[in-house]
């Protein structure tokens, strides 16, 4: 048996010797299963004592090869695909994805579907910094604020879960609109829920954002200037941090985003605490939306009657003909969408989530192509760790919140 | 046609190949050779000021000549529009230019390119693998890899000559 050939990365330039051992510059590899880094990463180190030189990111341990594997299915089976991306937030990818294909096609959504659209899109963006904060602020010591933002993130997998009827493999847009309508009770689940994250998050905000700990190991480490992250394409809230206001929900309004009052807020520094910062204001913000959304969200339905792009009902599958060959064309060959490409981006939780897609005219699609934020955040981790200490490696990845599904595909 | 197709017909003349602005997304394709330049402009020019690289891919159209596309999607933070580019690239002289001059972001993004779709980028200063593993051979987005060819890094053990040994020998329970 040969060597294994994935010990052949080219090595880095070798080292210059020094000839007093302390000064020597050691290399140090971290990860890929590093217990407090969430997610499968290896960082490539050189270090002089504790500070680090230069840093290699290497990314690629989750890949899947989700863009070859939608090329293999028709376009309704790329749905439960996308769930899998930003798991953290799966109903952004969904609905992002919903989007594309219907630019593609050139249909659009009745306006309940995209209401309940957006407003699943803002507690999924609620889950998604939960998560990033929970598991940033354990990885520094603050259990009890990783727990508690578990409990908070629980209670609106709750509302995903009474509306999709999972927690996170939700699947639940189709091209043409969504699969059901939301429960009746959808509004009080959603208040009620909400009250408590409130209550949550309002605690997690004393306990961290004025703790001396938490902002001596935040403030000022992982500073990123705005030109440097306009240049490696980082959007979000780590881009809004540095102090610009780009927002693809503000720029580039699509679904009823430019209907509802929200407010972007921005951070001056660019390092760490104001990401942290800016997640914590933006969950205010999207549960500001959501409420908004729910009292202006008029009934009627939740999907196209086009039989083009959508299936028929189960009546008439089982009754007519007509019907049962319609939903067999779609189930066995897909959804034919003319031939053409487009882009589309929405505001992923952690920044611009973009799909290009190309459609041949075929039921399946010809190339799938996504954006994910996270790709961007970790090209720029290399440059903001220069100089800092191994332990600064922890709060910069945790506030960057790569989601290994969407920067590995 | 879009204000910004006009905008750059009317500085560039023929070497913008071919524009559309289907869908509402403004489309220029232009030559290999004028990459750098016409890219330098978007990025420099006042009136464009695209800041922001927001992706650059490549497109297998097997059976097309040129075979590959360089998609490249661009966004002006501060104006706030978009543009796609398209480079075409032959099969049998498959690079382009490195954009990771002129935006950082190009650099992973190339080596994504190079890694998955197989476009060699002039001028790129660490093209190696990055979502791959070095030893990888081919690259997986061409259409004419198989989706479901294997690569173990350990040899495969084949079921059929190699069976399990029967119950009770060799394994204790």
């Amino acid at each position: 048996m040969t060597a294994p050939a994935h010990a052949g990365r080219p090595p880095m330039p070798p080292l210059q010797r020094a000839s007093d051992p302390v000064h020597e510059i050691m290399e140090l590899q971290m990860g890929p299963s590093h217990p407090a880094s969430h997610g499968t990463i290896k960082f490539n180190l050189r270090l002089d004592g504790e500070t680090i030189v230069e840093c290699d990111v290497e990314i690629g341990y989750l890949h899947r090869g989700f863009e070859k594997m939608c090329e293999q299915g028709t376009w309704s089976q790329c749905f439960p695909y996308t769930d899998r991306l930003n798991y953290a937030s799966p109903l952004i990818n969904n609905v992002a994805f919903a989007l594309a294909g219907e630019k593609l096609a050139g249909i659009e959504a009745p306006e309940r579907a995209q209401w309940i659209r957006m407003i699943l899109s803002e507690v999924s963006r609620v889950c998604d910094h939960l998560t990033c904060l929970g598991m940033a602020s354990v990885e520094v010591g603050a259990f009890t604020v990783g727990l508690y933002m578990n409990e908070a993130r629980e209670y609106l997998y709750d509302i995903v879960e009474a509306v999709t009827g999972a927690r996170v493999t939700v699947s639940y847009c189709r091209i043409g609109g969504l699969t059901n309508d939301v429960p009746a009770r959808f509004a009080d689940v959603l208040k009620d829920r909400f009250a408590k994250v409130r209550a949550l998050v309002s605690d997690c905000d004393k306990l961290l954002s004025r703790n001396r700990i938490f902002v001596d190991r935040m403030s000022g480490v992982g500073v990123m200037t705005p030109q440097d992250a306009i240049s490696y394409g980082v959007s979000g809230p780590m881009l809004r941090a540095t102090g610009v206001a780009y927002d693809v929900r503000k720029a580039f309004p699509y679904l009823y985003y430019d209907r509802v009052e929200f407010d972007v807020p921005t951070g001056t520094r660019g390092d760490n605490y104001d990401r942290f910062r800016m997640r914590l204001l933006e969950i205010e913000q999207s549960m500001r939306i959501a409420e908004q959304g729910v009292a202006l969200m008029p009934p009627g339905d939740v999907r196209i009657k086009d039989p083009r792009y959508v299936l028929p009902p189960k009546r008439d599958v089982y009754n007519s003909i007509e019907g049962l060959m319609n939903h067999f064309k779609i189930v066995m060959e897909g959804i034919k969408i003319p031939a053409g490409e487009t882009y589309l981006s929405v505001e992923g939780a952690n920044g611009e989530l973009g799909f290009y897609l190309v459609s041949d005219g075929s039921g399946r699609p010809y190339r799938v192509r996504v954006r994910g934020p996270c790709f961007f955040g970790m090209a720029s981790l290399g440059q903001m760790l220069q100089g800092l200490m191994i332990a600064d490696i922890v709060t910069t990845f945790g506030m960057v919140n790569m989601i290994g599904g969407e920067c590995d595909r | 046609m879009g204000r910004l197709i006009d905008l750059l017909r009317e500085r560039f003349g023929d070497k913008i190949v071919e524009s559309h602005a289907e869908l509402g997304d403004e489309t220029i394709v232009i030559r290999r050779d004028d990459q750098l330049e016409i890219f330098r402009h978007l990025r420099e020019d006042p009136a464009m000021a695209f800041d922001f690289l927001v992706d650059e891919i490549g497109v297998d159209y097997l059976g097309r000549t040129p075979r590959f596309d360089l998609v490249c999607q661009l966004l002006s933070v501060k104006h706030r529009h978009r543009l796609r580019v398209k480079v075409p690239i032959e099969e049998g002289d498959c690079w382009a230019h490195s954009l990771s001059s002129i935006w950082k972001s190009a650099n992973w993004l190339e080596r994504e390119a190079w890694d998955l779709v197989g476009i060699r980028f002039e001028g790129h200063p660490d093209l190696r693998r990055i979502l791959m593993y070095p030893s990888f051979e081919g690259h997986p987005l061409r259409k004419d890899y198989p989706f479901n060819r294997r690569q173990p890094i350990v040899p495969e053990r084949d079921p059929i000559e190699n069976p399990w040994p029967p119950r009770g020998v060799g394994i204790r329970r």
